[in-house]
Parts: C-alpha cells; sequence; structure tokens
C-alpha cells in the first residue's frame, strides 16, 4: 500500500524538476493547476505517465490519462491510488 | 439526413467558442505573387493595400526568383501539370530522383526521399522506422508536425526541457533499457527562432547510443556558412541521422518535403511510411522549379550571406529602438509583447502603417509570452527595413513600450 502523503511528495518533486526551470517563480503546490495553467501541456504530459507507470510498476490506461486526471497533484494521485 | 440541424448548432457552438476565446483565424487575400512587397486585401472586400511583408518564411527570396518561375514553366511544358499516381505505382519521373540526389548532395546525407510537404514526412518518419521497444526523447517545444508524427508510432514518447542538454542526458541515461532512443528536435524552433545545441546532442547521441533527428524546416538553404542548416552551423554534418525539411519555406516556398539520412532509414520510408505511400507524388512543375533552387543555392552563397546581413541589421534596429527582442541567429526575430491583446494591437496597427506582420499568442506560443514574429528574406532591402523600423518605432510611442522590459511592459499591460 502506498501512502498518500509520500505519494504526494514524489509527485510534486517530480513535477517541480521535470518541468519547472531553475528560474521560475510559479510555486507549485498540490492543488495548482499544472494543465489548465500550462505549466503541462498535453505533449509532455506523457512523461508524467510514463513516470508514474515505471515507478509503481502500473499501467495506466490512455482513456484515464486525460488532461483533467493530470491537472493536479492531488487528481494525480488520485488517479495512481486506483492502479497500486 | 445525417447531418441534423442538432449537429449544424453543435459546431456553430464550436465556432462561437473559438471566436469568443480570441483565437479565431482569418485569412487575408494576397493578390501579388509572394515577395518583400505584397498586395493585400485585408479585411475581406477592403482596398487593397500594398504592404512590406515581415511573416513570411521566403527567407531566401526564392518564392518569386525569374529563373525559379522559369524553371516551373520548363517544368510544365516537358513533364505535365500532374502525376495522378503515388510515387511507386507510375508517380516517380527522373526530375523527382534527380531533386532527390541534388538534396542529399546539398545536406551532406546518404540519401533522401520526398513528401508532398514536411508535415508528411514528419508524420511517416517515426512509424516506418520504430516500435514498441523504442523510445522518442523530443524537445517540448518541437513542431506540432512532429508531434503528431511521434503520437502515430509505438515508440515511448518522451520529452525533455527546451534545449536543456541536462535534462536530455537524464532522459537518455533513463532509458537505456529501450532498443533505439531517438532524440528528436527542431533545428531552429519557429516561435523564438532559437538553434538548439546540436553539438552536445550529437555528443550525447555517441554516449548514449541513441540517433538524432533534427527538423530543419527553417533552416534548410541558409544556416550555416554555407547554408546547408543547424548541423553545418553547429559543426555536426554527417553526425546527424536524419533530418526532415520542408521546400515550402527558404527552398523555394511551394511544397513538398524529405526526409534525408542514413541509407536504409530512408529505404524504409519508401516502403513503409504512409503518406509516401498513399499520397500523390508532387507535381512535376514543383519538382523542375525546386530542381533549379537547388541548383541556384549550391552555386552561390549570396542569397544567405545577404539574409544574414539583413538578420543582424533588423535586430540592430529593434534593439536601438528600444524593443524587447527574443535574442538569436535565425531571420526569425520575435518582438515580444507578452499581452496578447497588445500583441493584436500592435500588429493591426503595424499594418496600418504599411508593415504585415502577425500577432502570436495561446495556445501557440505559452500563456503570458505573446509575441509578433518578425521574418527576414533576402529579398528585402535595407530600404525595406528602414522604412520598417521607422513604423515599428511610430506604434511603439504609441503604446509606451519602447525601452520596457519584459517586467515593465507585464506591469503596464498584464501579461
Amino acid at each position: 500500500m502506498v501512502d498518500d502523503n509520500a505519494l504526494r511528495e514524489t509527485v510534486l518533486e517530480y513535477v517541480k524538476n521535470e518541468y519547472l526551470d531553475d528560474d521560475d517563480d510559479r510555486g507549485v503546490g498540490p492543488d495548482s493547476p499544472l494543465i489548465s495553467s500550462g505549466i503541462v501541456d498535453s505533449f509532455s504530459m506523457v512523461s508524467l505517465k510514463t513516470f508514474l507507470e515505471r515507478k509503481y510498476k502500473i499501467s495506466i490506461p490512455d482513456a484515464k490519462a486525460t488532461p483533467e486526471a493530470f491537472d493536479t497533484v492531488n487528481k494525480i494521485v488520485k488517479l495512481v491510488k486506483e492502479f497500486v | 439526413m445525417a447531418y441534423s440541424e442538432k449537429l449544424r448548432q453543435s459546431y456553430k457552438k464550436d465556432l462561437d467558442e473559438i471566436r469568443a476565446a480570441g483565437l479565431f483565424k482569418e485569412e487575408r487575400f494576397i493578390r501579388s505573387p509572394q515577395a518583400a512587397n505584397i498586395r493585400v486585401e485585408y479585411p475581406a472586400g477592403a482596398p487593397e493595400q500594398e504592404v512590406i511583408n515581415l511573416c513570411a518564411n521566403n527567407y531566401l527570396g526564392l518564392s518569386s526568383h525569374p529563373e525559379v518561375v522559369k524553371a516551373a514553366h520548363e517544368g510544365l511544358e516537358a513533364r505535365g501539370y500532374g502525376m495522378s499516381s503515388v510515387r511507386f505505382i507510375c508517380g516517380t519521373q527522373d526530375i523527382h530522383r534527380e531533386l532527390e540526389r541534388k538534396l542529399t548532395k546539398f545536406l551532406g546525407t546518404e540519401d533522401t526521399i520526398l513528401f508532398p510537404s514536411c508535415m508528411d514526412a514528419n508524420a511517416g518518419v517515426f512509424e516506418a522506422i520504430l516500435n514498441d521497444q523504442d523510445v522518442i526523447i523530443a524537445d517540448r517545444l518541437v513542431h506540432a508536425s512532429l508531434v503528431d508524427g511521434i503520437r502515430l508510432c509505438k515508440a515511448l514518447q518522451e520529452s525533455f526541457k527546451h534545449n536543456d542538454m541536462k535534462h536530455l542526458e537524464r532522459k537518455l541515461e533513463e532509458f537505456q533499457d529501450k532498443r533505439i532512443r531517438l532524440i528528436v528536435t527542431d533545428g531552429v524552433f519557429s516561435m523564438d527562432g532559437d538553434v538548439p545545441r546540436l553539438d552536445t546532442m550529437c555528443e550525447l547521441a555517441e554516449k548514449y547510443d541513441a540517433m538524432v533527428l533534427v527538423d530543419d524546416s527553417h533552416a534548410s538553404g541558409f544556416m550555416g556558412r554555407t547554408g546547408r542548416g543547424t548541423h553545418e552551423m553547429r559543426g555536426v554534418l554527417g553526425k546527424v541521422d536524419i533530418i526532415t525539411t520542408t521546400l515550402g519555406k527558404g527552398l523555394g516556398g511551394a511544397s513538398g518535403g524529405c526526409v534525408s539520412g542514413r541509407a536504409e532509414i530512408v529505404e524504409l520510408c519508401r516502403q513503409r511510411a504512409r503518406p509516401y505511400l498513399f499520397s500523390n507524388a508532387i507535381p512535376p512543375v514543383v519538382v523542375a522549379a525546386a530542381n533549379k533552387v537547388l541548383d541556384l543555392i549550391s552555386a552561390s552563397t549570396e542569397r544567405r550571406d545577404k539574409l544574414e546581413w539583413n538578420t543582424t541589421y533588423w535586430r540592430k534596429l529593434l534593439t536601438e529602438a528600444g524593443f524587447d527582442i527574443k535574442e538569436g541567429e535565425s531571420p526569425i526575430v520575435p518582438v515580444m509583447l507578452y499581452n496578447a491583446k497588445l500583441a493584436q494591437d500592435v500588429a493591426r496597427d503595424l499594418y496600418q502603417e504599411g508593415i504585415y506582420v502577425v500577432g502570436f499568442f495561446f495556445p501557440v506560443v505559452p500563456k503570458g509570452a505573446a509575441r509578433i514574429r518578425t521574418q527576414l528574406s533576402a529579398s528585402h532591402d535595407k530600404a525595406h527595413l528602414d522604412k520598417a523600423i521607422a513604423a515599428f518605432k511610430k506604434v511603439g510611442e504609441k503604446y509606451g513600450i519602447l525601452g520596457l522590459k519584459k517586467d515593465q511592459i507585464i506591469a503596464k499591460y498584464g501579461s
């Protein structure tokens, strides 16, 4: 069983490292919009899906990997928990 | 009737939403050949106006060059209008293969295959050479046609931060378990005009056993000392495995594209690439003219040299006038305005002053990064650019943006 807080921290850390530049002053929290704010676009969102699948050894069906489901860290956590 | 009133209203609603978001695109009617000066009817029904064109991809000024037009006429007479066939049935003439050979020599590769467009080249190449054991690692700002092509193939899709070689290296390390790693980038990024570190990229490709694909559509014919492209500019001639490019920009501006690179990859495209297999051969008239274009730019660097001079001069004029521009070496010079409405207002006012440019804003560029993209051509003379900068200064003064930096423009107009 994956701990919620640990999962949230892992995803948040990945998002910051993967999508924000060093000089990016946009703060990202668990409920910050990622896709609708333009931080993550539909093309680079795939990296996030791949990371989650490899990290947690899960397979997220494309039908579930929607921009809405990936729009905040908390939503991503909820999605991952469906499959771990 | 399948196209019911309900369906019609649904599509109308979609269009209304595009309009409400300020994203509705309208065509402007050009009533002259493509050139530095063009005659434009805009909006539809308005009186024709002569303007200086600063938004065409006519980098080498060959779109209406007399020798290119003459070659097109001769091609039409000698080889006819259309092929009425895909290449592999009865759509390949001697001049198609001649053009492929000339492109191969010019780009310094092993072989070349023509496609109806570079959009088609990018749509076909990935699926032809990769499968589900492979990974594509693409720069996050690559052109939409590369994104679409990548999505059409079964390889794992990955991306790295724009021109961030450390991030790319991490990805290459991470995916050592894959059969093939393919790094994908634009040669010149179309919205920012910047050129990636292809030299570092090729070193990383060597170190981590990866291939490199560069879309050089905004570079072929003029970037690099003899115009070969960004691989020449960055000193990696022969090291880029796959180059995709277009005949629709610097190389005559009509249509057509290609995949050029390792011989086996090109041959696999000939066997498997769906846009090649299932769409018509490029018309002989276009092929004949493109052959002339290759002759012209192979014989002399005069046109790319003039473009380089124009680029340097235009960047200097904009900087001295106090505009905030994206630094770079390509003839794509973005004037940063950050606010979408400001970009549209400035473009509209410049048009009234006789300068044809277009404002770009989200989703074409990131939010808060609206701009006017200016593009130079070898067909511009100094007088064109002097006239254009006078108009830019006048409009810049009107909006009080001259000398302002990013934060100041955003403070004044919002992002």
